[in-house]
């Protein structure tokens, strides 16, 4: 702190910048438990603005719940194997792979929505079913799951272990699911917050691909948005608040997948995995 | 010779344990790669060939540029983003600097806070942007009460502009307080001890080795701009910004060609944006966005 005032100047100017991300926050969940905020709080406190959004909106909340432990389900069973497969292997089919799986983050999700619209909407029932909306989730959450197992396997020398259970007898499927699997767990934990945060608020694939039978929770806000008063919709922000902070208190805690602690190799820059939503 | 049999025995049992895993790995393999082409690279594909077997043929990617509705369109999005990308990437370098390189009471809290709306998705931002500038808006109030007018841009580009700095600020500043946690400060006591002013040291020295962070954290915030949809679609339909051209183009004109045409157009520039942006900045980046 050799010059105060350069000092004070960024302070000011860093505390602009909170203030400018986090006034609105606060604004939302006032105005969401205000009788009427044209009026201003003055005008009294109450719950009915969240009591309607129950009311109204209730159905997204369980829809958006269930799809995102579906899609953390699929991530899990289709991701850690990947994962495995692209850490043993660096070949020009493993490269060839991996961009494949990686290659969602850099489409944007209407284009991916539209072209699954159009391949995939002729089957009507696989259409108006939510399942259609979990296979964009899947896609688009996949990598970050890949990523986040692929940093732990990197980190750690499996390979010493792997060939010490193999040189005992352990085969295959024995070595992938005591030896493998087991090890990554704070790769699978952080992957795991992520594609229930990213899933949970993933709104630009699903806007194309909802149907009015199943809307998920950031559908029915943008619904809300538009077509109710501003209470209504501040009380239904402050709801999807309330699920989705745990969550990023949770990532900020488990987000950063720890590395082994035997035989640490230098890590790779590349393998840092942040929550990035791209709505 | 014991010991040299050994070693043969171990490098002949790791060889032939890699040669008897690969099936193993393939059926790993297979399931995610299945999921992959069907739900996405066929998907993609078949956009693709849509685009060019409408009506117009392949003249709907030339309607792209042809089109002015489409052209200043597109032109308006990159222009809306690159703005944006390099707003943010500003404001972040300042505050992200400061915060990684002082110790205060409160900094911690000011880091969360910085980060807290990580996980918003568009809408709530555009929400957020509605809170501070719509009709009932916090600058909408103060200018009011300073001037005698009401200060109302959210329902515009101008709130779309706003929008996205509010998106993109909580992940550029994280990759480059991760960066600027890395940098070697004996460069700096270098530059220093040499007589370099705090100015001088910033510029030539911090800036330089903050590059590959940039690089990285703008082309993600100018892929997600480019591609955002939720926030344009909270602060008003007729934003003429690429992704709402294309949901107008397919909900309400059901021009399916062009819709397609124009998403394909769209993903192949995120797409370029993000690879030559992992190419300049070396390995380092994650190709997130």
């Amino acid at each position: 702190m050799r010059n105060t005032r350069y000092f004070y100047g960024q302070l000011a100017f860093t505390i602009l910048v909170c203030s400018f991300l986090i006034v609105p926050v606060i604004m939302s969940v006032m105005a969401g438990i205000t009788e009427n905020f044209f009026k201003g709080i003055g005008s009294g406190v109450t719950l009915k603005w969240v009591w309607q959004v129950w009311d109204l909106y209730a159905d997204t909340i369980f829809l958006s719940m269930l799809i995102a432990i579906a899609c953390l389900a699929c991530t899990i069973a289709l991701g850690v194997p990947a994962a495995y497969v692209l850490s043993k292997r660096q070949g020009p089919v493993a490269r060839a792979i991996e961009e494949l799986l990686t290659l969602p983050l850099a489409v944007p999700g209407l284009a991916i929505a539209l072209a699954l619209i159009v391949t995939y909407g002729g089957y009507r029932d696989f259409r108006a079913s939510w399942v259609f909306i979990l296979v964009g989730h899947v896609l688009y959450t996949l990598p970050f799951m890949m990523r986040s197992v692929l940093a732990v396997l990197s980190s750690a020398d499996f390979r010493t272990l792997e060939e010490g259970a193999a040189s005992l007898g352990a085969g295959f499927w024995r070595r992938f699911f005591d030896i493998v699997i087991p090890n990554c767990r704070s790769g699978i934990l952080a992957g795991s917050l992520m594609v229930v945060t990213l899933s949970m608020g993933e709104f630009n694939i699903t806007w194309m691909l909802h149907t009015p039978e199943n809307k998920t929770l950031p559908v029915g806000l943008a619904d809300s948005y538009a077509s109710m008063r501003l209470e209504v919709g501040s009380a239904y922000t402050v709801v999807f608040l309330v699920m989705i902070v745990p969550l990023l208190i949770a990532l900020q805690k488990w987000g950063q997948p720890r590395k082994m602690r035997a035989k640490m190799r230098e890590d790779s820059p590349e393998l840092q995995t942040e929550p990035v939503s791209k709505d | 010779m014991p010991t040299v049999r050994f070693g043969a025995c171990l490098g002949h049992f790791e060889a032939s344990m890699k040669n008897r895993e690969l099936p193993f790995l393939v059926l790993l393999a297979l399931p995610v790669v299945i999921v992959a082409l069907a739900f996405f690279l066929l998907p993609l594909v078949r956009l693709a060939m849509i685009a060019g077997s409408g009506e117009d043929g392949l003249s709907a990617y030339l309607a792209v540029i042809t089109t002015p509705r489409y052209f200043e369109s597109l032109i308006a999005t990159t222009l809306l983003s690159a703005g944006v990308t390099f707003t943010t990437l500003a404001i972040s370098a300042v505050s992200g600097l400061f915060l990684e390189r002082n110790s205060f009471p409160g900094r911690d809290l000011l880091v969360s806070l910085l980060t807290f709306p990580l996980a918003f998705p568009g809408v709530v931002v555009g929400f957020m942007v509605i809170m501070l500038a719509g009709r009932q808006g916090l600058i909408g109030e103060i200018t009011k009460f300073l001037t005698g007018d009401k200060l109302v841009f959210a329902y515009s580009m101008a709130g779309l502009f706003v929008g996205y700095i509010y998106f993109s600020i909580p992940r550029v500043i994280l990759t480059i307080m991760a960066a600027a946690e890395k940098l070697d400060p004996a460069l700096e006591e270098a530059a220093r001890s040499l007589g370099a002013s705090p100015w001088r040291v910033t510029r030539d020295v911090i800036l330089p080795a903050l590059k590959p962070a940039f690089i990285a954290s703008g082309a993600i915030a100018f892929a997600t701009a480019m591609g955002a949809f939720g926030t344009a679609f909270t602060l008003a339909t007729n934003i003429d910004v690429l992704p709402m051209t294309i949901y107008t183009e397919f909900t309400l004109r059901a021009n399916i060609a062009m819709a397609a045409a124009l998403s394909i157009v769209l993903g192949v520039i995120t797409w370029l944006a993000l690879t030559v942006s992992r190419s300049m900045a070396g390995s380092t980046v994650a190709a997130a966005g």
